[in-house]
């Protein structure tokens, strides 16, 4: 097995005032590449605070998070920003996209922020991005703005975004939370796709029926990883 | 790593092993300005509001310099206009003038044969002057300035002759009734019809015009154009008649004393202070004259222009300063509006120095596109007072590069604030902002 994803003993504690909350309690997971997993748990488990980690937006409290082999546990935050820009892809439940910017700028933004030796010229960056576009079958759109679609297909816009850095790992917070169940479906079918083609991807969900499409299912309660786990 | 792409091509230079520590540096300047561009587009009318500060200030600053570049150059030329190496010998204000007390000695007639009569003058005219009313057929024309002079007038007070010729000495002696106008009075009297050899009514008196003037405008108070010449000997007769005249001789308002171009003329002065004392019996420091040279006069001008361009430039300074705390304000509140944007540039990779040389290069050109408008508006404002308002303006292209070099500091300065405060937004809570 090849480890994408190790986290060892991973804390993460809030302090408000004199109110400490573990909102995760040495959580210990392994992810192999090419993946499809689902992480479930009851509102306030800790799932966004492990994905948040996860995606190098935020760092632990404690503990070891190795991505591809490497310990980012305790880099700065320019190196996580690297990381996050070469290694990973993050679909949001609210898609966050930019607003009043076509679906192409919107795709090529994290190839926007490469520098140094990977930068590329605005042809490449516009070529990747048509391509990601195609992959979630949306390359017909790539000139209209966010706010000119639908609640889908901006979720398949957000996912080519994720794509197009070609990551290591994609991360879906409550992809399908905001879509309805129709629209919910179309998402997991591009995600489906993205895993078939090799593609790494770890996804937070709240409905039992999508979970179950995936390969294997984390449950979380209280910040600690639950084995017995389900609803 | 083992994990290659399937669905995008691979970026070699991304592969898992590249180490992080070579993103310190910065993404492309082209790709900076791109992205402030699109900020600055994104919201035309917060853009606008952000820019209206600067707008208004850089506008202020060309406004101001040119209509205090157009006032000096106003003043220069009528400066020039009174002739080079002039001296002017007047009555002191409030002394001896018309009205003064009798035993006060007045400037007369007799004391230009004093002036001409000191070494280095070269040339002299005397003036006085009154209003008249002057008729030509039906056409009567009231307060019309009239001046009582002498031959070389012309030549001391720069006045060319367009049409016939001034009087002449003979004329002089014998207080002809000849006159010379100035050409407006001379088109107002006559239109298209030659005026020389016409009789014209002044006050009572028939006077035959030999000639017009050329056209010299306003220096000074003084309309050159709208008045007309008598020979002073004329205007004492008729016009002027001194009521002191039997004790103190003929009043005249001035007398001007043209200077040999290389002699010290605080000496000529100084020459003429004493022998015009010694003639009116008083001390020098009694002499209730004012003897002046043109850069006297300048030094009285110039001290006003520049109390008035100090408090011009306090004024632009100011409406600037205003303008650099109007970016801060809406880059702030744009900062806070736009907490959600930083948040997902963060989570592609935007450094904090991504974000915060975005948010400064956005305060930068809305300060330079502000800028530009300032200019535009601040030349055209600058243009359309000189053409209908009552200020002269004269744009000074070094006030352009000043007005754009400021508001390009202050987009700078004021920019860092706000674009600091965003450089520092945790890209979670940038996320979660609603
Ligand atoms: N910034 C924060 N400050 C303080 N407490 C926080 C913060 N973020 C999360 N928490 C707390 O940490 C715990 C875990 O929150 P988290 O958002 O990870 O839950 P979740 O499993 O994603 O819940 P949901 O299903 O509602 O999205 C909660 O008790 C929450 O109140
Ligand atoms: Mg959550």
């Amino acid at each position: 097995m090849n480890p994408i994803i190790q986290t060892r003993n991973l804390r993460k504690v809030y302090r408000m005032g004199d109110i400490q909350v573990n909102a995760l309690d040495g959580v210990e997971i392994d992810i192999n590449a090419g993946e499809f997993v689902a992480i479930m748990g009851p509102s306030g488990s800790g799932k966004s605070t492990l994905m948040n980690i996860i995606g190098c937006l935020d760092r632990p409290t404690e503990g070891h998070y190795i991505l591809t082999g490497e310990n980012v546990s305790d880099m700065s935050k320019v190196q996580l920003a690297a990381i996050r820009n070469r290694r990973l892809g993050f679909v949001f439940q609210s898609f966050n996209l930019l607003p009043r910017t076509s679906a192409l700028r919107n795709v090529m933004l994290p190839l926007v922020y490469k520098r140094g030796k990977s930068a590329l010229a605005p042809a490449e960056r516009e070529a990747l991005a048509m391509q990601a576009l195609k992959t979630v079958g949306l390359a017909d759109r790539a000139h209209h703005h966010p706010q000119e679609m639908s609640g889908g297909q901006r979720q398949r816009v957000a996912i080519a975004r994720a794509l197009v850095n070609d990551p290591v790992l994609i991360m879906a917070d409550e992809p399908t939370g905001n879509l309805d169940t129709k629209t919910g479906d179309e998402i997991m079918g591009v995600l489906h796709e993205l895993h078939q083609r090799g593609r790494t991807i770890v996804m937070v969900t709240h409905e039992a029926y999508i979970a179950d499409q995936t390969e294997r299912t984390i449950f979380l309660r209280d910040g600690k990883i639950d084995d017995e786990g389900s609803f | 790593m083992a994990v290659t792409a399937q669905d995008t091509p691979a970026i070699q230079a991304d592969s898992a092993e590249t180490t992080t520590t070579d993103f310190g540096g910065i993404i492309s300047p082209i790709e900076i300005v791109r992205i402030a561009w699109e900020g600055i587009v994104r919201n035309k009318i917060r853009s606008l509001l952000t820019m209206l500060g600067v707008i208004i200030g850089v506008a202020a600053v060309i406004t101001m310099i040119s209509i205090s570049a157009g006032t000096e150059a106003q003043i220069a030329a009528q400066i020039e206009g009174l002739g080079a190496n002039l001296i002017f010998i007047q009555n002191s204000f409030g002394r001896g003038g018309p009205g003064g007390d009798n035993n006060t000695p007045s400037l007369v007639f007799s004391d230009l044969d004093v002036v001409k009569s000191v070494g280095g003058v070269v040339g002299t005219a005397v003036e006085q002057t009154s209003a008249e009313s002057v008729r030509v057929g039906s056409t009567t024309l009231t307060d019309v300035p009239l001046v009582g002079t002498t031959v070389d007038f012309p030549s001391v007070r720069d006045v060319g002759i367009d049409e016939g010729r001034f009087f002449n000495e003979t004329e002089l002696d014998r207080s002809a009734k000849v006159t010379v106008l100035g050409p407006s009075l001379a088109n107002d009297l006559f239109g298209e019809t030659d005026p020389i050899g016409q009789s014209i009514t002044v006050g009572t008196t028939k006077l035959t015009v030999i000639g017009v003037t050329d056209e010299k405008g306003v220096v000074g108070n003084t309309d050159f154009d709208a008045q007309l010449y008598v020979p002073i000997t004329l205007a004492f007769d008729k016009f002027v008649p001194s009521q002191f005249r039997q004790f103190a001789g003929d009043r005249v308002r001035v007398i001007y004393a043209q200077i040999e171009e290389s002699v010290d003329i605080e000496n000529v002065m100084l020459q003429i202070e004493l022998k015009l004392s010694s003639v009116k019996g008083v001390a020098p420091e009694e002499l209730p004259f004012a003897i002046q040279t043109q850069q006297d006069i300048i030094d009285t001008q110039g001290a006003a222009t520049e109390a008035f361009r100090s408090l011009l430039a306090w004024v632009a300074g100011v409406s600037l300063l205003v303008g650099g705390i109007g970016i801060m304000n809406i880059m702030l509140v744009s900062v806070t509006e736009r907490t959600r944007e930083i948040g997902i540039r963060q989570s592609v990779g935007a450094t904090p120095n991504d974000i915060r040389l975005q948010f400064l290069t956005e305060a930068v050109m809305l300060s330079l596109i502000g800028g530009i408008l300032g200019v535009i508006l601040g030349v055209g404002g600058s243009i359309l007072f000189g053409q209908t308002g009552d200020m002269p303006t004269v744009i000074v292209p070094s006030s352009i590069l000043l007005a754009f070099g400021s508001a390009a500091v202050v987009g700078i300065v004021f920019g860092f604030f706000p674009a600091n405060k965003a450089a520092q937004l945790d890209p979670i809570e940038a996320l979660r902002h609603e």
